[in-house]
């Protein structure tokens, strides 16, 4: 599904991160570890669009990423990022619609009801709690349908109990879309959930 | 979607959506109301003056000779004899002349002594009825049957001066004998009548009060003169030759309009460079609130970056905001100058009424304006979309 193959990036044209190659397939979920400032959110943001003047290949189903325009890869990404950003003036409900095309409207009914957001959809995001938001950032990110789901840190704000849950719930909704999930995270709580997980040195 | 999103961070600053907003709304209303006011003001005075060349009366002040003979918006400055000024029509250079006698109202608009060259010439057809032919009978114009509901047989009476207040001639009713069509000159807010009734009304007045206007030979005089002649030459001599071999004055109604038109015009000016200041201040608190707001909205911007809009539809998310807010007080600032007319025509002289178009030539320019500085202001906000680094931003606490 994803696979990474000699990639580095420069920033402020001095400092260089070397990626190791690695690879997730379909409903597979990849843990990314390292300490800070090793270059993992970056890593995150050159899978998911965000970062463009990398060297090297990310590929999604076999295609290059490389050449292709952000826009493109957005739509085979969901993003969960460490602090939930939203549209202040937008409601929760079009903070999720927002990312996608009215075809996929359909679709809210069902993920709010899954996420256990179904009654915050009318409120505005400066209403809800950390969990809440981190939840209606998980909604927003999976409602594409994206081939890879990638999360940054998607526990850090939250107590054990709740740790668990969007875990398993992040795991849960891969599995249901065949999505590839890659978390980025220091969190030993998620480090001993999963198995399978590269170290960023 | 990306409608939603602009109507979301307009509502979501409402409070500086709101001063924009209100500012945008004054300065088009002020500017917009001055336009159609100088316009309107201009084209009614031009369009009487078409037909008349001179204006001859008792001396005074030419303005006021001109604006009481020609528009009825002032008391006259006095009578001339008509003997003589009948001497003056026989002068071959002139196409024509009538003779006016005027100084009463009816509920304000002015009761105007004249003959039936005056109704042809300020183009009045009867709507119906007759024109009038004996002493008391009064023909009226299409403004006066509207608002004072007169119809033909209707009798009424007049009241001396300008003001609709004064002295009430008592004992000689004027009566309706037939109405005028709408014409879009003067005849539509006037009651006309025969020289002789005017001069009935004020023998009988110099009777009523015996102590005024004693040694006077009203029975010989007239109030105005209007004068066309047959080439431009007449204009170079005559009224030098009035002012000084006679006791009448002459008056050149173009000369004295303009000299009007001079003095407002300052006044409009002035006033429209105060709404322009407005305007720009407008421009300046919608440049403001979106640049105050773009750090914030950059979270906000980048996300959307990040979830597939492309960069020129988020730059167009901002430059809409600011444009419909200019569209918006366009709108609203017309409409509240339409507001301002129908209430200055309610309120004013029953002389001049403005009319009130849905919108004017001025007013697209106006639109144009306003939409330009909805553009400036939100330029330069809406272009660092260009510059927004995503993933910075949003690794960014």
């Amino acid at each position: 599904m994803l696979a990474v193959r000699n990639l580095t990036y420069t920033y402020d044209n001095a400092v260089t991160l070397r990626y190791p190659d690695f690879s997730c397939a379909r409903e597979e979920t990849l843990l990314i570890t390292g300490r800070s400032g090793c270059g993992k959110t970056t890593l995150l943001h050159i899978l998911g669009g965000l970062i463009n003047n990398y060297k090297g290949e990310v590929c999604i189903d076999d295609l290059l990423i490389s050449g292709q325009s952000t826009q493109l890869q957005n739509r085979k990404m969901g993003i969960i990022f460490q602090h939930s950003h939203f549209i202040k003036g937008l409601t929760v409900r079009d903070n999720i619609l927002v990312a996608v095309k009215r075809d996929k409207y359909k679709f809210l009914p069902v993920f709010s009801e899954d996420l256990g957001i179904a009654h915050l959809l009318n409120k505005f995001p400066s209403q809800l709690s950390q969990g809440e938001k981190q939840r209606v950032g998980i909604a927003r990110a999976l409602i594409g349908h994206p081939m890879v789901l990638l999360a940054d840190e998607p526990t850090s704000s939250l107590d054990d109990e709740n740790t668990d849950a969007v875990l398993s719930l992040l795991r849960e909704q891969a599995t249901i879309y065949h999505s590839a999930l890659i978390i980025v995270s220091h969190d030993d709580r998620i480090k001993k959930a999963l198995n399978s997980h590269i170290e960023l040195t | 979607m990306i409608i939603k999103l602009i109507f979301a961070n307009l509502r979501y600053k409402w409070l500086s959506t709101l001063l924009s907003w209100i500012l945008l709304l004054f300065g088009v209303a002020i500017i917009s109301l001055l336009w159609t006011l100088q316009q309107q003001l201009e084209h009614k005075f031009d369009n009487e003056l078409k037909n008349i060349d001179l204006v001859v009366g008792a001396k005074g002040s030419p303005l006021q000779l001109v604006l009481s003979a020609v528009y009825h918006v002032d008391a006259p400055t006095g009578n001339i004899n008509e003997i003589e000024a009948a001497r003056l029509t026989h002068n071959p250079m002139i196409e024509w002349s009538i003779p006016l006698a005027y100084g009463d109202n009816y509920k304000g608009y002015s009761i105007v002594g004249t003959t039936l060259k005056y109704i042809i010439n300020e183009n009045g057809r009867l709507a119906n009825g007759r024109i009038f032919q004996e002493p008391m009978e009064a023909v009226i114009g299409s403004n006066v049957k509207a608002s004072e509901g007169l119809e033909i047989g209707s009798t009424f009476l007049g009241t001396h001066g300008q003001d609709e207040h004064g002295h009430q001639h008592k004992g000689l009713p004027y009566k309706v004998v037939g109405i005028l069509k709408p014409a879009g000159t003067m005849a539509d807010n006037l009651i006309l009548t025969d020289i002789a009734t005017v001069r009935l009304i004020h023998e009988h007045h110099d009777i009523d009060d015996k102590d005024e206007d004693e040694g006077k030979q009203v029975e010989t005089e007239i109030t105005a003169l209007l004068i066309k002649f047959r080439s431009p030459m007449g204009m170079m001599t005559f009224p030098r030759t009035i002012n000084q071999t006679t006791n009448m004055q002459a008056a050149v109604p173009t000369l004295e309009i303009n000299r009007l038109m001079g003095l407002i015009g300052i006044g409009i000016d002035t006033l429209q460079y105060v709404a322009l200041a407005i305007m720009m201040m407008a421009g300046l608190s919608v440049f403001i609130s979106l640049l105050n707001r773009l750090k914030e909205r950059k979270y906000e911007l980048a996300l959307l970056r990040s979830l597939g809009y492309s960069r020129l539809q988020l730059f167009l998310i901002v430059i809409s905001e600011a444009m419909l807010l200019s569209f918006a007080g366009f709108l609203s600032g017309v409409a509240v100058s339409r507001l301002g007319l129908i209430l200055l025509n309610y309120q004013s002289n029953t002389n001049f009424k403005f009319y009130i178009s849905v919108i004017s030539k001025g007013e697209i320019i106006l639109l144009g304006i306003t939409l330009l500085i909805g553009l400036v202001a939100s330029l330069i906000p809406a272009l660092t979309i260009y510059w927004l680094n995503i993933s910075k931003i949003l690794s960014d606490e």
